[in-house]
């Protein structure tokens, strides 16, 4: 039996390119060590299969509505396997395990086109607001100021009634509101960044501004936005469905998490637990979720700010 | 400190009339008028309810005249949509209601959340600390329209202690539920920036010294400590004024409390524009009128603004 000599073994192998840890493997590296945020991550991965694979579990439509049991669903639209109603039925009889997919979904959707409204409009606004600096800087963030001081529920509600509710309204209302708080993140790092000297060497070499902003500024902005934006997703879900929960957000047959709380709020007192329960399940946890992931991320990318 | 506060006043002022332009201009462009409904009008009874509501004239002087009933009758117009009632009757109405649990919600979200947070500080790292914190995550991603829910399932259904909804006349048991709701994620947070701070503040130089000296705890915290911590608070109310204003609609909603919230949401179902607008410029007016009291409030703690 031959000795095994290890450092032979070292020395034989073909010498491998020294492999650099790039910032994003560190952050990679700090981000699963921190088990809540894995967790997180999964939960968050398993919501995300659940809201765009469940339709094909579910059993029934989201909209056919059973009409034998309108009525009487908190003694024959108890969840169950066997009759294929894994959430149960609302009042109107309709599958809820099918609408809690849909209304996941939505709520999904609504909270990561949000927030990329606010990453690409926001980091823009923000960099070339702090990066011409003076009075331009001064206009363009007063302009954020005052948007910020409006309570903007509530001209965004004007909006929805004036233009008639629909999803893509919804939709341009949330994303007006989302990118203010990213603008003023993004002024603040470019403040830093711009005095740095690859900016200065940029500018030496007489690269026009907006070059600069859009290939050396923004580019490093991105793990702060990064950041925000995991953080501004629930934030804008929330929007959401405080809307859907008034009644004024998304239409039948289309649902969402907001208005599925909603509809089990109201029933309540009918011993129909379940009916509030799921959505709202679904709800903070993914909530839960992206909150932790977006603190894990803060820790991983930005660890300077704890 | 009064230049400070009219340089304010400068600033409130323009919002105020932008948030107003921002209205019209929306009712402007929006497809289709208030009186347009499944079978058209005759023309002549359109032009005639356009007269009445003043909406034939041009919009700089529908603008301007509603500014000016506004400043000077303090009347929001009448309802497009119920002729015998006005916006100014509807506010009067539901406002003092707002009015009354939203000032508790407040009260309750500062004092206790000032308070949790401070005993978090100074009892940094024990099981009242991770307690309040805990607490504090928990409360952040409980918005009040399932909080709302959840405490009328527990304590009206299971518990049967308190009453799930209405107003009676603001008797203390209708209250309570509509304060906790509003209060706790506004609670949670001012703790947690309440905590932080103190934290930071304990551990300055000034507060070395008032202990060097022998002074007892209570006198540290209470005169010298908590001033300072409470900067970042009050910068934080601001922000909670709002989100707590736009929370009351989903309290007037769900507990049916009759506040203005109600008929917001009411006349956004109908599209009554002028109650929609009247609300959205009184709650903007509020809010702008509330951060003018916040930036006073400021820079009179921390005289470094100022300049």
């Amino acid at each position: 039996m031959a000795f095994h000599d290890p450092t032979a073994d070292a020395l034989q192998a073909p010498a491998r390119p020294d492999k650099g840890r790039s910032l994003w493997t560190d952050a990679r590296r700090r981000f699963f060590r921190n088990r809540a945020a894995t967790v997180a991550l999964v939960a968050l991965v398993l919501i995300a299969v659940f809201a765009f694979l469940g339709g094909f579990i579910a059993q029934y439509e989201r909209d056919y509505v059973d009409f034998s049991l309108i009525g009487i669903n908190a003694t024959k639209g108890v969840p169950s396997i066997a009759t294929g109603h894994y959430f149960g039925t609302d009042q109107e009889g309709r599958d809820l395990f099918a609408r809690t997919v849909q209304g996941t979904r939505l709520s999904l959707l609504i909270g990561v086109v949000g927030s990329m409204v606010a990453v690409i409009v926001g980091t823009l606004y923000g960099a070339i607001s702090g990066y011409f600096g003076g009075r331009v800087d001064s206009v363009m963030m007063r302009v954020v100021d005052i948007l910020l001081s409006i309570p903007f529920m509530f001209v965004l509600i004007l909006m929805l009634v004036m233009f008639g509710r629909s999803l893509l309204m919804l939709f341009i209302g949330i994303g007006l509101i989302s990118w203010l708080s990213m603008a003023r993140i993004a002024r603040g790092q470019t403040l830093s960044i711009k005095n740095k000297e690859f900016v200065e060497a940029a500018i030496a070499t007489g690269v026009r501004p907006l070059t600069i902003i859009l290939r050396h500024v923004v580019p490093n902005l991105l793990g702060v936005v990064i950041v925000y934006a995991t953080l501004l997703i629930p934030e804008m879900i929330i929007y959401e469905s405080f809307i859907s929960f008034l009644g004024l957000g998304v239409q039948e047959p289309n649902t969402s998490l907001g208005a599925l709380i909603s509809r089990g709020a109201g029933q309540i007192g009918n011993g129909v637990p379940w009916q509030l329960g799921f959505p709202l399940f679904f709800f903070v946890v993914m909530l839960f979720a992206f909150f932790f992931v977006g603190d894990g991320l803060r820790d991983a990318i930005d660890p300077k700010d704890r | 400190m009064l230049s400070f506060i009219l340089r304010r006043l400068l600033v409130a002022v323009p919002t105020i009339l932008i948030l107003i332009v921002i209205s019209f201009i929306l009712m402007f462009a929006a497809p289709g008028g208030p009186f347009n409904s499944e079978k058209p009008l005759p023309a002549a009874v359109m032009a005639n309810i356009e007269s009445r509501y003043g909406l034939d004239q041009p919009y700089v002087v529908q603008i301007f005249n509603y500014v000016w009933n506004i400043v000077a009758h303090f009347d929001f117009g009448p309802s497009f949509k119920y002729r015998d009632q006005t916006v100014t009757g509807l506010i009067a109405q539901g406002f003092p209601v707002t009015l009354t649990y939203g000032f508790w919600a407040f009260l309750v979200a500062v004092v206790v959340g000032v308070a949790l947070g401070v005993l978090a500080a100074i009892r940094h790292n024990t099981w009242l600390d991770y307690l309040a914190t805990g607490s504090a995550i928990g409360a952040s991603v409980l918005p009040n329209f399932v909080l709302a829910p959840i405490l009328v399932l527990v304590f009206t259904l299971w518990l049967g202690w308190l009453p799930g909804g209405g107003w009676n006349g603001g008797q203390w048991q209708y209250v309570v539920l509509p304060v906790i709701a509003l209060a706790t994620t506004y609670l949670a947070a001012i703790a947690r920036i309440t905590r932080s701070s103190m934290l930071e503040v304990m551990n300055s130089n000034f507060i070395r010294t008032a202990r060097a000296k022998g002074l007892p705890m209570s006198r540290i915290i209470l005169r010298h400590a908590l001033k300072p911590a409470m900067l970042p608070v009050l910068s934080y109310l601001g922000p909670a004024f709002v989100a707590m204003i736009t929370g009351s609609v989903v309290i007037d909603v769900f507990f049916s409390t009759g506040g203005i919230g109600q008929y917001f949401v009411n006349s956004a179902l109908n599209r009554d524009y002028s109650v929609i607008m009247g609300v959205t410029i009184l709650v903007g007016v509020l809010t702008i009128l509330f951060n003018l009291v916040v930036d006073i409030l400021y820079a009179w703690i921390d005289p470094k603004i100022r300049l």
